[in-house]
């Protein structure tokens, strides 16, 4: 790299605080130009959630991190989308499995929005009802369920059996 | 166009509607309000009780019933989905009676149909017609249904009328016990949606001397299937019988309700009593499905 003599050593010491930042970015969450990078991820919830999102047959160049070291959670997982933002709908879906979960919304490198999941009241199709003798189990039927206990210890109680889903039971369709 | 699948979807006010139609239709039975309408009465799961009770009830109102009691000679033997028999069955008719043994089956057809459907059973989830004739037996016993002690004893954690009748009596401050062996106790979500209304409850493994502060002693059949030990079943099989002995000390206004069919769970000995109600009970069913059939086709408001 070559610089200017006169501006030299400023432009020096910027190169070098960007190429320590991305250092130590580039083992946790190396940045995206634009995107979405969901952080904070329970490290079981990662893989329902790529199939949440429908990142399977998703385009965009994306990274998946797992097992990270994180100081809150100890371990977590991380996502990375390029070129992407997810719909609040779909946000709100994550944190059916991973209620801790950050999203940030990225333009031109920086960090623009920072959204803490929310679960919605309501959620169909995604999830699957654990009564084997429900309806939606059996028949092609979309199940639909409602969000219980926000705050707390999450449920989901289904429309159609009325039977509770606990939150450590919750699973794909 | 309203449906009735659960107890829940009743509010007190529509609950309280329906037991004065209920009294109504008691007190004169021959009222011919559905002349010329057609009830489909849709039997996908047997049963003889349920299902006489509400043809009783549609040919007492004057309508005329089609349907099936079983599946064996229908088009779902041949492997059309639940949707396309409602969606054809629904053409057909001006209300839908339906029992299914997969829970939410009603609630599913209820949205898809263009007629009005009436749960009759969905396998362990609600009946809420039963409920409906259970608050209407003990209205009409004890004279009110505030402030009801309940006793319900046997099976709590499959049966689906002591699940509907406690989110019913929830409605009006009702004070329960519960009385089990371990394994067919009340399920946590049911304990919870007590707590969750703020009424207190009291469960018990042994039917007790506490049976002398009840207005209403709910019986419940113990049934072999559900025991995953067959000896375990042996075991307490025995201890959830009523018997003369146990009610000695009853409120005389105590009345033995049970959803029937009974097996061995109240001594033959009880029925001559003037607290057994049980067979008053399944009479009461027929005017309560007339107030049910009347309400929601819209003939009685």
């Amino acid at each position: 790299m070559k610089l200017s003599s006169a501006t030299g050593g400023v432009e020096a010491t910027n190169i070098m605080a960007i190429m320590a930042i991305t250092e130590t970015k580039r083992f946790e969450v190396r940045a995206i130009e634009n995107g979405t990078v969901i952080d904070h991820i329970a490290p079981d919830a990662l893989f329902k959630i790529i199939r949440i999102l429908g990142l399977e047959r998703d385009t965009h160049r994306i990274t998946f991190g797992l097992n990270l070291e994180s100081g809150r959670m100890g371990k977590k997982a991380i996502i990375k989308i390029n070129d992407r933002y997810c719909e609040q709908e779909e946000i709100n879906r994550i944190s059916i499995f991973s209620p801790n979960a950050v999203v940030n919304i990225i333009r031109d490198f920086q960090v623009v929005e920072k959204l803490h999941v929310a679960p919605p009241d309501h959620i169909e199709g995604f999830v699957r009802c654990i009564n084997p003798t429900c309806i939606t189990n059996n028949q092609p039927v979309r199940t639909s369920f409602e969000v219980n206990g926000g705050s707390g210890e999450l449920s989901l109680r289904c429309r159609y059996c009325e039977k509770i889903t606990p939150c450590g039971q919750i699973e794909l369709r | 166009m309203k449906s009735l699948i659960s107890i829940t979807d009743l509010d007190p006010g529509e609950i309280m509607r329906l037991m004065e139609l209920t009294s109504e239709f008691e007190a004169n039975p021959g009222q011919r309000l559905l002349e010329g309408r057609i009830v489909a009465s849709l039997f996908f799961e047997p049963s003889t009780r349920t299902r006489l009770s509400f043809e009783s009830a549609v040919n007492r109102l004057g309508a005329r019933v089609i349907g099936f009691a079983d599946t064996i000679n229908t088009s779902v033997s041949k492997g059309e989905t639940f949707h396309d028999t409602i969606m054809t069955i629904s053409n057909y008719c001006d209300m839908i009676v339906m029992r299914h043994s997969l829970e939410g089956a009603p609630r599913y057809a209820s949205e898809i149909a263009r007629v009005p459907v009436v749960n009759a059973g969905d396998g362990s989830n609600q009946h809420p017609s039963q409920t409906l004739l259970d608050l209407y037996s003990i209205l009409k016993t004890q004279g009110r249904l505030d402030n009801i002690n309940i006793m319900i004893i046997g099976d709590l954690k499959y049966g689906r009328t002591v699940h509907s009748l406690l989110q019913a009596l929830s409605h009006f401050n009702a004070r329960f016990t519960f009385v089990a062996p371990p394994e067919l106790e009340l399920p946590g979500e049911y304990r919870q949606f007590l707590k969750d209304k703020g009424l207190s409850f009291i469960e018990k493994q042994h039917i007790d001397e506490s049976i002398r502060q009840a207005d209403i002693v709910y019986m419940t059949r113990v049934q072999r299937e559900r025991f995953s030990d067959p000896l375990e079943y042996e075991r307490v099989k025995n201890i959830y019988v009523l018997r003369r002995s146990a009610i000695d000390g009853a409120k005389p206004n105590m009345k033995i309700l049970h959803p029937l069919p009974r097996v061995n769970e109240i001594d033959p000995q009880l029925d001559g009593s003037d607290h057994a109600y049980y067979f008053r009970q399944t009479e009461n069913g027929v005017y309560t499905r007339m107030a049910i059939i009347s309400y929601l086709l819209g003939v009685k408001k």
